[in-house]
């Protein structure tokens, strides 16, 4: 396979804050290559590398065996894109925003109207060309960036975050118009995430971001292999943790996290393992729920942020845990910081790496 | 008084030529300043709202602070610039002239268009500009779609910019004096027609420019709802 993209001895500083150093870095043609870290690792800053909206402080960048310089920046930009993580939209219309690159591309009307239509469709959006893009819901929002984004056809698409906060309706179609464009059009895509379960299930390769280097690459299987014997490294990551597998009667595991907190799984393992647990998997309440649920644990909220249409919470339990609750949700509630919750996830949520 | 109010409606509707040349050479001057002062106005708030550098707060004070300077302030020292006798730009025969009012209002207003613009272009996400770059943009399409992103705020710039620029006085009557048919402006219309005590004219004269200013205004206000 050939190399379309190539970081030699990159690194960034902001104000003498390090935030990429010494990244070597292949990308393949045709490949899905997911950037795996915790928040503030440099996933982001590596990809507006590759994007070229950002210069490194040192090192080279290739693209397509063209080194990038000053000069020929603008029009390396013209062959890849980047889909931000909190989307940027323009105050126009839906078919305006999707149209905007093939305008700067400077391409006839008519092809416009047909290549927004089909990256509209893509993603699920079509029918909304003439509704104001500000006005969509997040999920759709998000769908909409990544069809402006699909619609140029560049050689190599660079995701930020895609389905972060989503709801798996939203998640699920953006994963699937990635993987399309992926299939179908051989675009090599570059995205970066800190869920677990879709840098197991969508990529070809992973690379391992950590304090702004890439300490690992290899396949999924590869990487979430070795990642059960080095799990010191991987704790940053919300929601993983690491633990003691024991198998019970019933046969289910029962991994003990260490602080009093033991949760079950369905799958069957014992030893050390390092689990994984989707923040949208978690239910909270207010009060102990009766349900089939096996794992319900109590905790306090230590933290609040709000992303939009979701509110995202970190409930400590003994261990920390990110749960994403809809804004709506969160209201109803009425919760705040500091209140008691109880967090409870069926066994089969449990993913056992 | 309810005599002159009466002569000053029965003048506007009388369709008289000499208060119809004052209001086209009010509107012209006015919307020529306006015009310039966007002209040079905005690049300036580009500049200053696109770039970090050393010293942008002080320059941004600095323009916000001359939005305050007196209009009497500035045409009197306008006059003395102009001035045939003894004037650094005297040779230039300016004095007395609508070219030399529009220069001291596109001056006037200019701080206004550069403080108010600049807010709105520094009030557009930041990451328009690296969506336009990720998109294919140019530096400079890129900063063209933060200025559309920031159109209302601009719009909002011009009209301000426009409204002091037709409701002043100061630098209109110093350096465009009040010659009949050629510097004659709404503003300074009203007060010579009050110094010659035709109370009519000087009410009539107000009305309309109060009219121009409401219509104009609502106008825009309309154009702005539109365009969100």
């Amino acid at each position: 396979m050939s190399c379309i993209a190539e970081l030699k001895n990159v690194a960034k500083t902001f104000d003498g804050i390090v935030a990429l150093e010494n990244i070597n870095l292949k990308i393949d043609e045709g490949e899905i290559l997911a950037l795996l870290g915790p928040n503030g690792s440099g996933k982001t800053t590596l990809l507006k590398i590759l994007a070229f909206i950002e210069k490194p402080t040192e090192g080279e960048v290739h693209f397509c065996g063209t080194k990038a310089v000053n000069k020929n920046m603008e029009q390396l930009r013209m062959q890849s894109t980047m889909v931000f993580q909190r989307t940027a939209l323009f105050s126009t219309t839906v078919y305006k925003n999707v149209a905007y690159g093939l305008r700067i591309r400077k391409l006839p009307k008519n092809d416009i109207e047909e290549r927004v239509t089909k990256a509209l469709r893509l993603v699920k959006l079509e029918g909304f060309e003439r509704r104001p893009a500000k006005k969509l819901s997040g999920g759709e929002q998000q769908r909409l960036a990544l069809a402006r984004a699909l619609v140029l056809n560049t050689k190599l698409l660079l995701l930020d975050e895609p389905t972060a906060n989503l709801d798996p309706k939203n998640a699920s179609i953006i994963e699937e118009a990635i993987a399309t464009v992926n299939r179908e059009s051989g675009t090599t895509v570059v995205m970066a995430t800190h869920n677990m379960f879709q840098a197991r299930n969508l990529p070809d390769r992973i690379a391992l971001v950590t304090n702004g280097r890439i300490d690992e690459s290899g396949t999924p299987v590869e990487v979430f292999g070795r990642l059960s014997k080095t799990l010191a490294s991987f704790a940053a990551v919300e929601n993983t943790f690491a633990g003691d597998a024991e198998t019970t009667e019933e046969g289910t595991t029962i991994i003990d996290l260490g602080n009093d907190v033991r949760i079950e799984a369905t799958a069957q393992k014992h030893g050390s393992v390092s689990v994984f647990i989707s923040p949208e998997d978690i239910i909270l309440s207010k009060n102990r729920l009766a349900s089939s649920a096996r794992n319900v644990l109590k905790g306090k909220i230590t933290e609040i942020s709000d992303r939009g249409s979701v509110v995202r919470l970190r409930v400590d339990v003994g261990k920390p845990f990110m749960v994403q609750i809809t804004k709506r949700s969160f209201n109803e509630m009425g919760l705040n910081l500091n209140a008691e919750v109880y967090l409870a996830f069926k066994a089969s949520s449990v993913q056992i790496i | 008084m309810l005599d002159d109010l009466f002569r000053a409606f029965q003048l506007i509707f009388s369709g008289n030529p000499r208060i119809t040349e004052i209001i086209s050479r009010s509107l012209f001057v006015s919307g020529s300043a306006t015009l310039i002062a966007v002209l040079w106005g905005i690049p300036i708030a580009t500049f200053i709202g696109l770039n970090d550098f050393r010293g942008k707060s002080l320059v941004k004070a600095a323009f916000s602070s001359l939005i305050g300077v007196p209009t009497v302030v500035l045409g009197f020292f306008l006059f003395l610039v102009f001035s045939k006798e003894s004037g650094p730009l005297g040779f230039l025969g300016l004095l007395y002239t609508p070219t030399a009012i529009i220069i001291g209002e596109a001056i006037l207003v200019a701080p206004i268009v550069v403080s108010l613009a600049t807010s709105a272009i520094e009030a557009v996400d930041p990451s328009v500009r690296s969506l336009a770059k990720t998109l294919g943009a140019s530096e400079s399409q890129a900063s063209f779609m933060v200025l559309k992103e920031a159109l209302d705020g601009i719009l909002l710039a011009g009209i301000s910019s426009f409204n002091r620029a037709i409701g002043e006085l100061g630098v209109a009557l110093f350096v465009g004096g009040f010659i009949s048919g050629v510097t004659e402006l709404l503003t300074t219309g009203i007060k010579v027609e009050i110094d010659l005590n035709n109370r009519d004219v000087a009410i009539a004269l107000a009305i309309i420019l109060l009219i121009l200013v409401f219509v104009i205004n609502l106008a825009l206000t309309v154009i702005r709802r539109r365009k969100r």
